[in-house]
């Protein structure tokens, strides 16, 4: 019998293997019932580990005997506490998550998608605890990111890994939900950050502006990035599209649902635009290539291997915020009944234009919480 | 506001802060007051949620600084 301590790593595999575990909550009720560890074959519970001071007796018989155990907390502390008991009350083996639902919120799965050629692939980084992904493609020595996180360390260990610099350093739209890693990438590695620049009116840094049509190729393998300008989500939000067969959609479009437009306020006026972007600037590109967006929403869309991607086409047929043909519906489905807005967004945003920096500390609170960034 | 005893859990990490508490007001009077110094930011929403579960009150929490300062009276 012994307490063991389970990184967000394992906790990840498991989810996308669909590896059976059980896990004691033991955050308090509003924010267990706000965002919690999810997966088709976890199952959770919620006891605030303050109501087990005195012992854990309460929560005993609510332990399925045939499952591993995890207990979570905010940090680490209390389910360390409360995983000490059950070990002595009961002789089992049972697991605390090391660094709590702050580490399970900024762990990065990586994924490989596909191979490009035979120097170069694409790799997908899944954020589980929070829905955001992020990408590397890489060509021989050199890498470009699209949509990276703050989390720059763990990009930078793979990339060290395989041996690559990661050079451009691309976001599709000023982020309302994260704290983007572009700037900061760009910097350690002498790279270049490249933002929309209609998204960059207020930024206070040096960037480089991305407009409709550019191209950065680069690498060994000469690989393509084209710059696709699609509004909605912002009124910059821009799509890439690699070497012809991959969609980087932003918060645009999603596997099963679409972007919001009122992160930044301006909902009414950037109906138009989604709807534009979605129903005709979509419509008139090559339905076989394969969208990649920034989040998933839901645990269903992560394949069995935990990659996210599907066929535009057949987003066609399948996604409902694409199938909405009354513009009035449409307007009505993305500006009312919206779910809240992503926490502290608002300075989440101010810290992506570099008008507030905050400490890793403080970086890690702005981004707690679940994501929000589909109409549904 | 006028407390019987003080807690300092300045410094303490979760779960501490509120474990400490409950021991201190277990060994209060019914009706008196506990006040409670914490750094831990958990401690505040924390704080709350447990004097609603055990059914002591919650008179006032302030804070000044990185402290959060809190009242409870036992049940």
């Amino acid at each position: 019998m012994a307490l063991h301590m389970m990184e967000a790593s394992e906790v990840a595999k498991k989810v996308i293997n669909q590896e059976e575990l059980f896990i004691l909550d033991v955050r308090n009720e509003a924010d267990f019932n706000d965002w919690k560890i999810e997966g088709e074959t976890i199952e959770s519970m919620n006891t605030p580990y303050f109501d087990l001071i005195d012992g854990v007796d309460e929560v005993l018989p609510q332990l399925p005997e045939d499952k591993d155990i995890l207990v979570v907390c905010a940090k680490e502390g209390s389910s360390v506490f409360v995983a000490d008991q059950i070990v002595e009350a009961t002789g089992r083996d049972v697991s605390a998550l090391k660094g709590g639902m702050k580490s399970w919120s900024e762990h990065l799965e990586p994924v490989k998608i596909a191979d490009l050629g035979d120097n170069s692939a694409l790799y997908q980084f899944v954020r589980l605890g929070k829905g955001c992904l992020s990408y590397m493609i890489v060509s021989g020595n050199e890498a470009a990111m699209i949509d990276p996180l703050r989390m720059t360390d763990q990009y930078q260990a793979f990339a060290d890994k395989i041996g690559v610099n990661t050079i451009h350093l691309i976001d599709t739209h000023l982020h309302a939900d994260h704290i983007s890693g572009g700037r900061r990438l760009a910097a350690n590695n002498e790279g270049t950050y490249y933002l929309p620049s209609k998204d960059a009116g207020e930024v206070q840094f040096d960037f480089t502006p991305v407009e409709d049509g550019q191209e950065i190729v680069f690498g060994q393998d000469e690989v393509t990035i084209r710059a696709v300008y699609s509004p909605g989500h912002t009124i910059g939000s821009t799509s890439f599209i690699l070497n012809d067969t991959y969609l980087f959609t932003g918060d645009i479009l999603f596997l099963d649902s679409i972007g919001r437009p009122d992160l930044a306020g301006l909902a009414e006026d950037w109906v138009a635009d989604l709807r534009e972007t979605l129903y005709v600037r979509y419509k008139k590109l090559d339905q076989n290539l394969q969208v990649l967006p920034a989040h998933f929403a839901k645990l269903h869309e992560l394949a069995n291997d935990g990659r996210v991607v599907a066929r535009l086409g057949d987003l066609y047929e399948h996604n409902e915020g694409l199938n909405v043909d009354d513009e009035d519906a449409f307007r009505k489905m993305v500006t009312e009944n919206l779910p809240p807005q992503p926490n502290a967004y608002q300075e989440i945003r101010e810290t992506n234009m570099g008008k507030l920096n905050p400490d890793q500390e403080e970086e890690t609170e702005m981004e707690i919480g679940p994501n929000r960034c589909a109409v549904s | 506001m006028n407390s019987d005893k003080l807690l300092d859990a300045k410094g303490l990490a979760c779960p501490m802060p509120v474990v400490k508490t409950k021991k201190e007001v277990d060994q209060l009077e019914s009706g008196q007051v506990l006040e409670i110094h914490a750094t831990d930011k958990g401690s505040e929403s924390d704080m709350v949620a447990w004097a609603k579960t055990s059914g002591h009150e919650l008179l006032a929490q302030e804070q000044d600084g990185e402290t959060f300062k809190f009242w409870i009276r036992k049940a």
